[in-house]
């Protein structure tokens, strides 16, 4: 008998029906993949299952026990545990506080006990963690583990991941894993959502694909292959992007950044020197754990911060910091890390696509319409978006959100193109669709900067790889050459010199 | 020495509302709503326990319906912006002209337009902890003010040291996270409201009952937005919200001071004395304010 069963739940929002029907089990020790494109509706059925969201139709049962989650109290007291894809936790609370939060045990806090539980749980999956640190200070892996934590120690005996490995660095997700066999060794039941379909041959025994909010397929996860898994996803072929290498180190530069300096408002350096260049039809990756600095370089290249000392120049002129008007005009293109900070969510699709270029649908302070709408009415052709012009941004999905800021800026025939994190969270098309964005403005003569924490995605683009670590590039590899072993001994902080005579 | 000891002794007189109303706006703030009905509250309730102490000639019961006022104002407020979700600055603005409105009508229909403040036949007494000692006059204080200083580690120890304090300070800062810890992120605001409301009641029962034992319009004087300022300036912890009420207190107090003696400063600028420092004070300690996160932001679950 499954621990837990979902049978016929279909969920709408509005007109659209997020999930149809869906039937879902879980087995006893079981790790069970979820995957499914964006928008599938993978995280609205695991929400259902957490209490987060209700059912318009359809049961669940635990145990064989028809059950109804209200909350995620209902769920907690079910056994489920669910880790979200935007992590539930108090930036500014202790490790401890957030893991006992709402399951304190007793009205007067004892903390000492409270701090030998925590250590306790975590040593049964074989991880250390301060049960004093204040997790805002946590890299991203370790805020991860204490959802983990959290979860366990209301003792469940389901636990959802809802895309734990976007964010990770391969080391976090090779220790996530780590953690999820103990798990299930210990006879606990896991279902994880994801995007990477080799991460589904790693960890699962059996896999479940939606699309459109409809199962399409389950399987055990031995009989089946990466390429039946996208077919089934996408509904077509998928054909991974391949990098053109005709690329030439005598180009001109057409991105040149020096010496910048940065420190955050505590007065921490977070950018000490660094310096890069890209040239003309030329891809560069900047490879890191998050944390190193990524987040600020992106910040001054997008015009967004100031550095403290340091300068750049876009094909020869000086880049003005702080003044992202001031780029549009250099036609430098910017991909921001956050693709909801690049789109205004009340405003229309129509109106997010014109916003860098008002001044050229403006006549003498009124917009054009009629223009805006055949601007975007083309962009939208162009980028494959699925949306109507007048559609408010905020009610598409995170792909196509995506496709509004890749068709924005490099609408433009832009110089430099600026990319952060750009695929983080889309799934296989989207993702596919984005590299070969990236790899046509390459071809059409731009240089393009690629900030990502995805090692694959950098060596599957770059010309050139660059590590960042702590605020300074610590080494440079020509794509054929770098060796992935090399990389993440460079991102985890290994000085060059040991990593060579190792090699 | 004996001058300075009656100002250390009015500064405590002059805080302990401050200090009441401050200590209830830093729970409701801490579970993330912004009660700016604070000013009216106040008001209100000052008036109802006066009003009630008056009729049924006692000052306990007057004390209850201050407290009762309070809270409920702050269950207005909760349904405004808790329930329904509405703006937290206008559903609290619009409290405060409520109460005032309502205590101005009130006070119209039972004194009718009485020239002098109506007063209390006795209010509560001053309690004298040491007297005979040099120190007498400063521990000769309403119990309130006592119970007011207790009410700081009282409430620190319930936010910090509880599993209540721990869930109220959680709703404020991620309400999303909260919820997914199963916690009622409602249930807490409303309660952390209706807490909030009874600290705002009891602040203006010690203006109309024990400090002044009458009531009048300008009671309050803006009282309730000073505490909002001092909630800031105390970075939402209860020991610095005591100093920034003290410090207002002391400030009053010496400007009262200055004002019997004569000092050749026009009034006006004695009597705004208080508030340019409150201003002053916030533009100095105000710009390092670590805000609850989820303050002003009313929670939905999409
Ligand atoms: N609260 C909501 N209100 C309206 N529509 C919603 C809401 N939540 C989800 N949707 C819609 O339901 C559909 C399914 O969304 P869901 O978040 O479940 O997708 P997903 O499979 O998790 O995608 P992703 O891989 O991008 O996380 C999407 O079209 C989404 O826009
Ligand atoms: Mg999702």
């Amino acid at each position: 008998m499954p621990v837990l069963e979902m049978r016929g739940i279909t969920k709408r929002f509005g007109a659209l029906v997020a999930n149809d029907q869906i039937t879902f089990d879980i087995e006893a020790g079981e790790v069970h993949a979820l995957l499914g494109e964006n928008g599938a509706g993978k995280s609205t059925l695991m929400k259902i299952l957490y209490g987060l969201y209700q059912p318009d139709e359809g049961e669940i049962h635990v145990q064989g026990q028809r059950v109804s989650l209200k909350s995620p109290a209902d769920a907690i007291a079910q056994g489920i545990g669910f880790v979200s894809q935007h992590f539930a936790l108090i930036p500014t609370f202790t490790v401890t506080e957030n893991v006992i939060l709402g399951h304190e045990k007793q009205p007067i806090l004892q903390h000492a006990a409270m701090r030998r539980q925590v250590v306790e749980t975590a040593e049964k999956l074989r991880f250390n963690i301060d049960p004093d640190a204040i997790v805002g200070h946590l890299s991203v892996g370790q805020q991860q583990r204490v959802e983990i934590l959290k979860a366990l120690y209301r003792g469940c005996r389901v636990l959802i991941l809802d895309e734990p490995t976007a964010v990770l660095t391969p080391q976090d997700t090779e220790k996530l894993f780590s953690i999820l066999v103990e798990l299930q060794r210990q006879g606990l039941s896991v279902v994880i959502i994801t995007h990477k379909l080799n991460e589904v041959f790693t960890i699962s025994q059996r896999v479940t694909v939606l699309r459109l909010g409809k199962v399409v397929g389950r399987e055990q996860t031995a009989n089946t292959s990466q390429t039946e898994l996208s077919q089934m996803m996408v509904g077509r072929q998928t054909i991974p992007v391949t990098r053109n290498t005709d690329h030439h180190s005598q180009n001109e530069i057409k991105l040149n950044v020096q010496n910048l300096t940065m420190a955050d408002r505590s007065g921490a350096p977070r950018l000490r020197g660094l310096s890069l260049n890209v040239r003309a039809q030329e891809i560069v990756g900047v490879a890191g754990v998050a944390g190193n600095g990524q987040s600020e370089l992106v910040s001054i290249l997008t015009g967004m911060a100031q550095p403290q000392s340091g300068s750049a120049q876009v094909s020869g002129n000086v880049m003005p910091f702080g003044n992202p008007g001031a780029l549009s005009q250099l036609k430098v293109a910017r991909i921001p890390e956050d693709r909801l900070k690049g789109v205004i969510g009340d405003l229309s699709v129509a109106d997010n696509l014109m916003l860098e270029q008002v001044g050229q649908f403006t006549r003498a302070g009124h917009l054009n319409r009629k223009q805006i709408r055949e601007y975007a009415e083309r962009l939208i052709r162009d980028f494959h978006i699925k949306a109507a012009p007048d559609d408010p941004a905020r009610t598409l999905s995170g792909g196509n959100i995506q496709k509004i800021i890749l068709a924005r800026s490099l609408a433009q025939n832009p110089e430099v193109v600026i990319a952060a994190q750009p695929t983080r969270g889309l799934d296989i098309g989207a993702t596919e669709y984005v590299h070969q964005k990236l790899l046509e403005q390459k071809q059409r003569g731009a240089a393009v900067l690629l900030i990502s924490e995805d090692l694959d995605e950098i060596l599957v683009l770059s010309d050139r790889v660059l590590v960042i670590f702590e605020g300074m590039i610590v080494g440079e590899f020509a794509a054929n050459d770098a060796d992935i072993d090399v990389l993440g001994a460079l991102m985890t902080g290994a000085s060059s010199e040991k990593v060579k005579t190792h090699a | 020495m004996d001058s300075l000891i009656l100002l250390f002794a009015a500064m405590l007189r002059i805080s302990t509302p401050i200090l009441f109303a401050s200590l209830g706006e830093t729970l409701v703030e801490r579970a993330g709503v912004l009660n700016l009905g604070i000013e009216g509250t106040l008001l209100l309730s000052a008036f109802s326990g006066f009003v009630a102490a008056q009729f049924t000639g006692s000052l306990w019961l007057g004390l209850v319906a201050a407290v009762l006022t309070g809270i409920a104002l702050s269950l207005l407020m909760g349904l405004l912006t808790v329930t329904f979700g509405l703006s937290q600055h206008v559903c609290g603005l619009g409290i405060t002209l409520l109460a005032s409105g309502v205590a101005l009508f009130a006070f119209r229909l039972i004194y009718g337009g009485a020239s002098t403040p109506p007063a209390l036949e006795t209010s509560f007494v001053t309690l004298d902890i040491l007297p005979g000692t040099a120190f007498a006059p400063l521990f000769s204080q309403h119990w309130l003010t006592y119970i007011s200083l207790l009410c700081v580690p009282l409430v620190h120890w319930l936010l910090y040291r509880t599993a209540f304090g721990l869930r109220l300070r959680a709703v404020g800062e991620q309400p999303e996270a909260a919820d997914t810890a199963g916690i009622n992120v409602y249930k807490m605001r409303y309660l952390a409201l209706i807490l909030g409301g009874a600290f705002m009641g009891l602040a203006g029962a010690f203006l109309s009952l024990a400090q002044l034992g009458a009531f009048s319009h300008g009671i309050i004087n803006g009282r309730g937005w000073v505490a909002i300022a001092i909630v800031i300036f105390g970075n939402w912890l209860p020991y610095r919200v005591l100093a920034g009420a003290l410090l207002f207190g002391g400030v009053q107090a010496l400007q009262l001071r200055l004002q019997a003696e004569g000092v050749p400063l026009p009034y006006e600028l004695l009597l705004a004395l208080p508030y340019i420092l409150t201003i002053v004070a916030i533009a100095f300690v105000g710009r390092n304010a670590s805000y609850p996160a989820a303050l002003l932001k009313p929670y939905r679950r999409e």
